[in-house]
Protein backbone atom coordinates (compact mmCIF):
# COMPACT_ATOMS: atom_id res chain seq x y z
CA UNK A 1 0.00 0.00 0.00
CA UNK A 2 1.53 3.15 -0.85
CA UNK A 3 2.38 5.77 2.34
CA UNK A 4 0.24 8.44 1.50
CA UNK A 5 -2.82 5.64 1.24
CA UNK A 6 -1.93 3.59 4.39
CA UNK A 7 -1.59 7.29 6.23
CA UNK A 8 -4.54 7.86 5.27
CA UNK A 9 -6.50 4.95 6.16
CA UNK A 10 -4.39 5.10 9.15
CA UNK A 11 -6.13 8.46 9.90
CA UNK A 12 -9.64 7.57 9.24
CA UNK A 13 -9.34 4.39 11.86
CA UNK A 14 -7.80 6.64 14.43
CA UNK A 15 -10.86 8.91 13.86
CA UNK A 16 -13.08 5.86 14.05
CA UNK A 17 -11.53 4.69 17.23
CA UNK A 18 -12.06 9.01 19.14
CA UNK A 19 -15.74 8.66 17.89
CA UNK A 20 -16.09 5.25 19.58
CA UNK A 21 -14.37 6.60 23.06
CA UNK A 22 -16.67 9.80 22.59
CA UNK A 23 -19.54 8.39 22.36
CA UNK A 24 -18.30 5.67 25.19
CA UNK A 25 -18.20 8.46 27.75
CA UNK A 26 -14.64 10.49 27.06
CA UNK A 27 -16.33 13.67 25.55
CA UNK A 28 -13.03 15.34 26.44
CA UNK A 29 -11.59 13.67 23.18
CA UNK A 30 -13.89 15.85 21.10
CA UNK A 31 -11.53 18.31 20.05
CA UNK A 32 -8.81 15.90 19.40
CA UNK A 33 -11.62 14.80 17.00
CA UNK A 34 -12.33 18.08 15.55
CA UNK A 35 -8.78 20.18 15.89
CA UNK A 36 -7.23 18.79 12.46
CA UNK A 37 -10.80 20.46 10.64
CA UNK A 38 -10.56 23.27 12.55
CA UNK A 39 -8.72 25.59 9.62
CA UNK A 40 -11.37 24.02 7.33
CA UNK A 41 -14.39 24.99 9.51
CA UNK A 42 -13.30 28.53 9.98
CA UNK A 43 -12.43 28.99 6.53
CA UNK A 44 -16.51 27.84 5.65
CA UNK A 45 -18.19 30.28 8.32
CA UNK A 46 -15.70 33.42 7.25
CA UNK A 47 -16.45 32.65 3.43
CA UNK A 48 -19.77 33.06 4.12
CA UNK A 49 -20.08 35.52 6.57
CA UNK A 50 -16.94 37.77 5.85
CA UNK A 51 -16.69 38.85 9.35
CA UNK A 52 -14.15 37.08 11.10
CA UNK A 53 -16.29 37.63 14.55
CA UNK A 54 -19.22 35.76 13.40
CA UNK A 55 -17.39 32.87 11.79
CA UNK A 56 -15.35 31.98 15.27
CA UNK A 57 -19.03 32.15 16.79
CA UNK A 58 -20.22 30.01 14.09
CA UNK A 59 -17.22 27.52 13.80
CA UNK A 60 -17.63 27.04 17.80
CA UNK A 61 -21.15 26.77 17.75
CA UNK A 62 -21.00 23.73 14.71
CA UNK A 63 -18.24 22.04 16.70
CA UNK A 64 -20.95 21.82 19.66
CA UNK A 65 -23.70 21.27 16.96
CA UNK A 66 -21.46 18.38 15.59
CA UNK A 67 -21.07 16.79 19.42
CA UNK A 68 -24.28 17.00 20.03
CA UNK A 69 -25.18 15.02 17.02
CA UNK A 70 -22.47 12.35 17.01
CA UNK A 71 -24.77 9.20 17.78
CA UNK A 72 -26.41 9.93 14.69
CA UNK A 73 -23.06 10.16 12.61
CA UNK A 74 -23.69 6.99 10.91
CA UNK A 75 -19.75 7.11 8.94
CA UNK A 76 -21.43 6.84 5.70
CA UNK A 77 -19.69 9.94 5.18
CA UNK A 78 -15.95 11.08 5.78
CA UNK A 79 -16.43 12.93 9.10
CA UNK A 80 -15.14 15.31 7.58
CA UNK A 81 -17.51 15.71 5.17
CA UNK A 82 -20.35 15.64 7.88
CA UNK A 83 -18.74 18.64 9.78
CA UNK A 84 -18.25 20.41 7.16
CA UNK A 85 -22.00 19.80 5.57
CA UNK A 86 -23.09 20.71 9.74
CA UNK A 87 -20.27 23.69 9.86
CA UNK A 88 -21.93 25.24 6.19
CA UNK A 89 -25.69 24.90 7.61
CA UNK A 90 -25.39 26.42 10.63
CA UNK A 91 -23.02 29.70 8.58
CA UNK A 92 -26.00 30.23 6.67
CA UNK A 93 -28.50 30.03 9.30
CA UNK A 94 -26.39 32.63 10.84
CA UNK A 95 -26.43 35.04 7.66
CA UNK A 96 -30.36 34.14 7.32
CA UNK A 97 -30.87 35.44 11.15
CA UNK A 98 -28.47 38.68 9.95
CA UNK A 99 -30.41 39.25 6.97
CA UNK A 100 -33.79 38.96 8.82
CA UNK A 101 -32.76 41.33 11.47
CA UNK A 102 -32.17 44.01 8.63
CA UNK A 103 -35.24 43.55 6.50
CA UNK A 104 -33.28 43.05 3.29
CA UNK A 105 -33.75 40.59 0.44
CA UNK A 106 -31.44 37.34 0.69
CA UNK A 107 -30.78 37.14 -2.60
CA UNK A 108 -30.58 39.12 -5.89
CA UNK A 109 -33.28 37.18 -8.44
CA UNK A 110 -31.83 34.29 -9.69
CA UNK A 111 -29.98 34.96 -12.55
CA UNK A 112 -28.51 31.25 -13.41
CA UNK A 113 -30.81 31.40 -17.01
CA UNK A 114 -28.17 33.67 -18.71
CA UNK A 115 -25.10 32.50 -19.93
CA UNK A 116 -22.01 33.76 -18.18
CA UNK A 117 -19.50 34.72 -21.37
CA UNK A 118 -15.44 34.86 -20.26
CA UNK A 119 -14.34 38.40 -20.43
CA UNK A 120 -10.15 38.08 -20.22
CA UNK A 121 -8.49 35.75 -22.75
CA UNK A 122 -4.46 36.65 -21.31
CA UNK A 123 -2.75 33.79 -21.30
CA UNK A 124 -2.67 32.19 -18.48
CA UNK A 125 0.96 29.67 -17.61
CA UNK A 126 0.57 27.45 -14.60
CA UNK A 127 0.67 29.56 -11.39
CA UNK A 128 4.05 28.33 -9.34
CA UNK A 129 2.91 26.95 -5.90
CA UNK A 130 5.22 29.41 -3.81
CA UNK A 131 2.59 32.69 -4.66
CA UNK A 132 0.76 31.20 -2.08
CA UNK A 133 3.50 32.18 0.58
CA UNK A 134 2.63 35.83 -0.15
CA UNK A 135 0.22 37.50 2.02
CA UNK A 136 -0.97 39.73 -1.04
CA UNK A 137 -1.76 36.79 -2.86
CA UNK A 138 -3.75 35.55 -0.31
CA UNK A 139 -5.96 38.59 0.27
CA UNK A 140 -6.56 39.14 -3.24
CA UNK A 141 -8.08 35.23 -3.43
CA UNK A 142 -10.24 35.85 -0.22
CA UNK A 143 -11.25 39.13 -1.92
CA UNK A 144 -12.28 38.16 -5.76
CA UNK A 145 -13.87 34.90 -3.73
CA UNK A 146 -15.76 37.46 -1.06
CA UNK A 147 -17.20 39.63 -4.24
CA UNK A 148 -19.32 36.21 -5.85
CA UNK A 149 -23.07 36.13 -5.22
CA UNK A 150 -23.92 34.06 -1.81
CA UNK A 151 -25.10 30.92 -3.97
CA UNK A 152 -22.03 30.98 -6.10
CA UNK A 153 -19.59 31.32 -3.53
CA UNK A 154 -21.71 28.40 -1.51
CA UNK A 155 -20.97 25.77 -4.33
CA UNK A 156 -17.60 27.04 -5.14
CA UNK A 157 -16.55 26.91 -1.05
CA UNK A 158 -17.66 23.18 -0.91
CA UNK A 159 -16.82 21.79 -3.96
CA UNK A 160 -13.15 23.45 -4.77
CA UNK A 161 -12.03 24.74 -1.58
CA UNK A 162 -13.57 21.85 0.75
CA UNK A 163 -13.47 19.21 -2.36
CA UNK A 164 -16.84 17.96 -1.28
CA UNK A 165 -18.24 16.01 -4.94
CA UNK A 166 -20.42 17.19 -6.52
CA UNK A 167 -23.23 14.49 -4.96
CA UNK A 168 -22.24 15.89 -1.34
CA UNK A 169 -22.64 19.50 -2.20
CA UNK A 170 -26.18 19.55 -3.52
CA UNK A 171 -26.97 17.31 -0.53
CA UNK A 172 -25.50 19.92 2.04
CA UNK A 173 -27.31 23.20 -0.01
CA UNK A 174 -30.30 21.26 -0.30
CA UNK A 175 -30.04 21.91 -4.60
CA UNK A 176 -29.44 19.34 -8.04
CA UNK A 177 -27.26 18.10 -8.59
CA UNK A 178 -27.34 20.05 -12.36
CA UNK A 179 -27.63 23.82 -10.05
CA UNK A 180 -24.22 23.05 -8.63
CA UNK A 181 -22.87 22.19 -12.18
CA UNK A 182 -24.05 25.44 -13.31
CA UNK A 183 -23.19 27.42 -10.45
CA UNK A 184 -19.94 26.23 -9.68
CA UNK A 185 -19.53 26.88 -13.95
CA UNK A 186 -19.76 30.54 -13.40
CA UNK A 187 -18.04 30.95 -9.88
CA UNK A 188 -15.38 29.18 -11.94
CA UNK A 189 -15.47 31.93 -14.66
CA UNK A 190 -16.04 34.80 -12.53
CA UNK A 191 -12.98 33.83 -10.61
CA UNK A 192 -11.13 33.40 -13.49
CA UNK A 193 -11.78 36.39 -14.84
CA UNK A 194 -11.45 38.29 -11.33
CA UNK A 195 -8.00 37.23 -11.26
CA UNK A 196 -6.75 36.91 -14.93
CA UNK A 197 -3.10 37.89 -15.28
CA UNK A 198 -1.53 40.60 -16.93
CA UNK A 199 0.58 40.54 -19.98
CA UNK A 200 3.27 37.76 -19.46
CA UNK A 201 0.81 35.25 -17.98
CA UNK A 202 2.49 35.05 -14.59
CA UNK A 203 1.32 35.43 -11.35
CA UNK A 204 5.28 35.50 -10.31
CA UNK A 205 6.31 37.76 -12.38
CA UNK A 206 4.79 40.60 -11.38
CA UNK A 207 4.68 42.91 -8.19
CA UNK A 208 2.63 45.59 -9.18
CA UNK A 209 -0.87 47.41 -7.97
CA UNK A 210 -1.01 49.35 -11.17
CA UNK A 211 -3.68 47.05 -12.12
CA UNK A 212 -5.97 47.08 -9.18
CA UNK A 213 -5.76 44.64 -6.48
CA UNK A 214 -4.02 42.64 -8.49
CA UNK A 215 -0.57 41.76 -6.99
CA UNK A 216 0.90 39.75 -9.92
CA UNK B 1 -18.77 16.42 -33.75
CA UNK B 2 -17.72 20.17 -33.96
CA UNK B 3 -18.19 22.78 -30.89
CA UNK B 4 -17.63 26.29 -30.99
CA UNK B 5 -16.90 28.58 -28.33
CA UNK B 6 -19.94 29.22 -26.20
CA UNK B 7 -20.35 25.30 -26.45
CA UNK B 8 -17.16 24.87 -25.03
CA UNK B 9 -17.80 27.36 -22.02
CA UNK B 10 -21.06 25.94 -21.36
CA UNK B 11 -19.05 22.22 -20.85
CA UNK B 12 -15.80 23.72 -19.97
CA UNK B 13 -16.66 23.26 -15.77
CA UNK B 14 -17.79 19.78 -16.36
CA UNK B 15 -14.70 19.05 -18.48
CA UNK B 16 -12.01 20.02 -15.90
CA UNK B 17 -14.16 17.08 -13.85
CA UNK B 18 -14.33 14.54 -15.66
CA UNK B 19 -17.80 14.82 -16.81
CA UNK B 20 -18.27 15.10 -20.42
CA UNK B 21 -18.90 12.07 -22.54
CA UNK B 22 -15.95 10.79 -24.95
CA UNK B 23 -17.50 12.44 -28.16
CA UNK B 24 -17.89 15.88 -26.86
CA UNK B 25 -14.69 15.48 -24.60
CA UNK B 26 -12.71 14.57 -28.04
CA UNK B 27 -14.46 17.74 -29.90
CA UNK B 28 -13.54 20.05 -27.10
CA UNK B 29 -10.15 19.24 -26.83
CA UNK B 30 -10.10 19.39 -31.22
CA UNK B 31 -11.48 23.01 -30.53
CA UNK B 32 -8.35 23.84 -28.02
CA UNK B 33 -6.19 22.84 -30.54
CA UNK B 34 -7.73 24.97 -32.84
CA UNK B 35 -8.48 28.14 -30.35
CA UNK B 36 -6.62 30.23 -28.33
CA UNK B 37 -9.46 32.32 -26.52
CA UNK B 38 -11.03 28.87 -25.46
CA UNK B 39 -7.56 27.31 -24.12
CA UNK B 40 -7.19 30.74 -21.98
CA UNK B 41 -9.99 30.02 -20.58
CA UNK B 42 -9.48 26.17 -19.67
CA UNK B 43 -6.14 26.90 -18.04
CA UNK B 44 -7.13 29.73 -16.21
CA UNK B 45 -9.74 27.95 -14.84
CA UNK B 46 -7.72 24.78 -14.16
CA UNK B 47 -5.04 27.04 -12.27
CA UNK B 48 -7.93 28.72 -10.22
CA UNK B 49 -9.36 25.23 -9.27
CA UNK B 50 -5.58 24.41 -8.34
CA UNK B 51 -4.90 27.68 -5.95
CA UNK B 52 -8.07 27.42 -4.48
CA UNK B 53 -7.81 23.60 -3.27
CA UNK B 54 -4.93 24.54 -1.90
CA UNK B 55 -4.45 23.78 1.95
CA UNK B 56 -2.17 26.96 2.71
CA UNK B 57 -5.70 29.26 1.75
CA UNK B 58 -7.18 27.83 5.23
CA UNK B 59 -5.96 30.16 7.38
CA UNK B 60 -7.27 31.14 11.37
CA UNK B 61 -6.94 33.96 13.24
CA UNK B 62 -4.32 33.89 16.35
CA UNK B 63 -5.76 31.57 19.25
CA UNK B 64 -8.63 30.73 17.49
CA UNK B 65 -7.70 26.31 18.04
CA UNK B 66 -6.96 27.87 21.79
CA UNK B 67 -10.70 29.40 22.17
CA UNK B 68 -12.22 26.45 20.49
CA UNK B 69 -10.53 23.93 22.63
CA UNK B 70 -12.15 26.39 25.79
CA UNK B 71 -15.49 26.80 24.29
CA UNK B 72 -15.73 22.70 23.98
CA UNK B 73 -14.11 22.15 27.17
CA UNK B 74 -16.85 24.72 28.87
CA UNK B 75 -19.49 23.23 27.17
CA UNK B 76 -19.44 19.66 26.76
CA UNK B 77 -20.63 17.22 29.40
CA UNK B 78 -18.43 15.96 31.95
CA UNK B 79 -17.39 12.24 31.28
CA UNK B 80 -18.94 9.00 32.21
CA UNK B 81 -17.87 5.86 33.83
CA UNK B 82 -16.11 5.20 37.29
CA UNK B 83 -12.56 5.81 38.85
CA UNK B 84 -11.55 2.42 36.83
CA UNK B 85 -12.75 3.85 33.77
CA UNK B 86 -10.95 6.88 34.39
CA UNK B 87 -7.89 5.52 35.18
CA UNK B 88 -8.20 3.39 31.93
CA UNK B 89 -9.25 6.22 29.99
CA UNK B 90 -6.48 8.52 30.76
CA UNK B 91 -4.30 5.93 30.23
CA UNK B 92 -5.18 5.50 27.15
CA UNK B 93 -5.53 8.89 26.35
CA UNK B 94 -1.33 9.34 27.30
CA UNK B 95 -1.22 6.73 24.53
CA UNK B 96 -3.51 8.75 21.95
CA UNK B 97 -1.58 11.83 22.77
CA UNK B 98 2.23 10.18 22.73
CA UNK B 99 1.26 8.86 18.88
CA UNK B 100 -0.16 12.37 18.08
CA UNK B 101 3.15 13.92 19.93
CA UNK B 102 5.40 11.28 18.23
CA UNK B 103 3.70 11.64 14.83
CA UNK B 104 3.54 15.58 15.33
CA UNK B 105 7.78 15.63 16.17
CA UNK B 106 8.09 13.49 12.74
CA UNK B 107 6.13 15.77 10.83
CA UNK B 108 6.87 18.97 12.56
CA UNK B 109 9.11 21.10 14.68
CA UNK B 110 6.30 23.66 15.89
CA UNK B 111 5.92 23.34 19.53
CA UNK B 112 1.86 22.06 20.46
CA UNK B 113 0.18 25.07 22.67
CA UNK B 114 -0.19 24.30 25.92
CA UNK B 115 -2.17 27.55 26.61
CA UNK B 116 -3.10 30.64 24.66
CA UNK B 117 -0.37 32.65 26.76
CA UNK B 118 2.12 30.50 24.87
CA UNK B 119 0.77 32.41 21.81
CA UNK B 120 4.41 33.39 20.41
CA UNK B 121 2.98 36.29 19.07
CA UNK B 122 1.28 37.20 22.15
CA UNK B 123 4.47 36.60 23.78
CA UNK B 124 6.32 38.44 21.61
CA UNK B 125 3.44 41.50 21.63
CA UNK B 126 5.04 44.12 23.81
CA UNK B 127 3.12 44.08 27.01
CA UNK B 128 2.99 47.93 27.29
CA UNK B 129 1.97 48.92 23.15
CA UNK B 130 -0.92 50.75 23.29
CA UNK B 131 -3.29 49.16 21.25
CA UNK B 132 -7.41 49.66 20.80
CA UNK B 133 -10.58 47.71 20.97
CA UNK B 134 -14.05 47.88 20.34
CA UNK B 135 -16.73 47.33 22.40
CA UNK B 136 -17.83 44.58 21.38
CA UNK B 137 -15.06 43.02 20.13
CA UNK B 138 -12.86 40.19 20.74
CA UNK B 139 -9.67 41.12 19.28
CA UNK B 140 -7.03 43.83 19.99
CA UNK B 141 -5.91 46.26 16.59
CA UNK B 142 -2.76 48.36 16.57
CA UNK B 143 -4.76 51.31 16.25
CA UNK B 144 -7.88 52.66 14.80
CA UNK B 145 -7.30 52.37 11.21
CA UNK B 146 -7.44 48.96 10.95
CA UNK B 147 -10.13 47.70 8.71
CA UNK B 148 -11.14 44.78 10.97
CA UNK B 149 -12.77 47.14 13.42
CA UNK B 150 -16.91 47.07 12.74
CA UNK B 151 -17.63 49.52 15.83
CA UNK B 152 -15.27 52.57 15.24
CA UNK B 153 -17.59 54.90 17.34
CA UNK B 154 -16.83 53.05 20.61
CA UNK B 155 -13.34 52.66 20.82
CA UNK B 156 -10.74 52.10 24.18
CA UNK B 157 -7.12 52.40 24.37
CA UNK B 158 -5.53 50.14 26.70
CA UNK B 159 -1.83 48.15 26.41
CA UNK B 160 -1.68 44.97 24.66
CA UNK B 161 -0.82 43.52 28.25
CA UNK B 162 -3.95 44.82 29.72
CA UNK B 163 -6.01 43.55 26.57
CA UNK B 164 -4.72 39.71 26.61
CA UNK B 165 -5.50 40.02 30.56
CA UNK B 166 -9.34 40.62 29.55
CA UNK B 167 -9.49 37.85 27.07
CA UNK B 168 -8.75 39.69 23.95
CA UNK B 169 -6.76 37.99 21.07
CA UNK B 170 -4.46 39.58 18.25
CA UNK B 171 -6.39 41.02 15.28
CA UNK B 172 -5.23 38.59 12.55
CA UNK B 173 -4.77 41.20 10.17
CA UNK B 174 -3.12 44.25 11.69
CA UNK B 175 -1.58 42.75 14.68
CA UNK B 176 0.09 40.50 12.52
CA UNK B 177 1.43 43.22 9.92
CA UNK B 178 2.65 44.77 13.00
CA UNK B 179 4.32 41.23 14.23
CA UNK B 180 5.72 40.81 10.59
CA UNK B 181 7.70 43.82 10.95
CA UNK B 182 9.39 43.13 14.19
CA UNK B 183 12.37 40.54 14.22
CA UNK B 184 10.79 37.20 14.58
CA UNK B 185 12.21 35.25 18.26
CA UNK B 186 14.73 32.74 17.29
CA UNK B 187 12.36 29.50 18.05
CA UNK B 188 9.75 30.96 15.90
CA UNK B 189 11.94 31.80 12.81
CA UNK B 190 13.33 28.29 13.01
CA UNK B 191 8.79 26.99 13.04
CA UNK B 192 8.89 29.47 9.48
CA UNK B 193 11.57 28.14 8.27
CA UNK B 194 10.01 24.05 8.81
CA UNK B 195 8.39 23.09 5.69
CA UNK B 196 5.55 21.75 7.23
CA UNK B 197 4.71 24.64 10.31
CA UNK B 198 1.82 25.93 8.11
CA UNK B 199 0.14 22.27 8.56
CA UNK B 200 -0.42 23.39 11.90
CA UNK B 201 -2.07 26.21 13.08
CA UNK B 202 -0.50 29.39 11.22
CA UNK B 203 1.39 31.42 14.14
CA UNK B 204 3.32 34.08 11.40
Amino acid sequence: MPAAMLEHSTGRLREEELIRRIRDGEPELFYELVRPYEQRIYFIAFSILRNQHDAEDVSQEAALKAFKNLRHFRGEARFSTWLIQITMNEARMWRRKAHANLMEPLEKPADEEGEYRPREFADWREIPSEVLERKEVREALAQALASLGDKYREVFVLRDVQHLSIEETAKTLGITVASVKTRLLRARLMLRDLLSPGWGGSWSSKLSFAKGNKPW
Amino acid sequence: MVVNCEHVWREISNYLEGDVDPTLKAAMEEHFKECKNCTSVLEGMRNIVAVYGDERLLDVPLGFGSRLQRKLEENLPGRRGGVLGLVLAFAATLLIVGAVSLGNSMASSTPELLSEHADPAKNSTPANLLVVVAQDGKVFHRGKNCPFIVDKAHLRTLTAGEAMHEGYAPCVRCMREYMAAAPPPPWLKQAEDDEEAHATIDQR
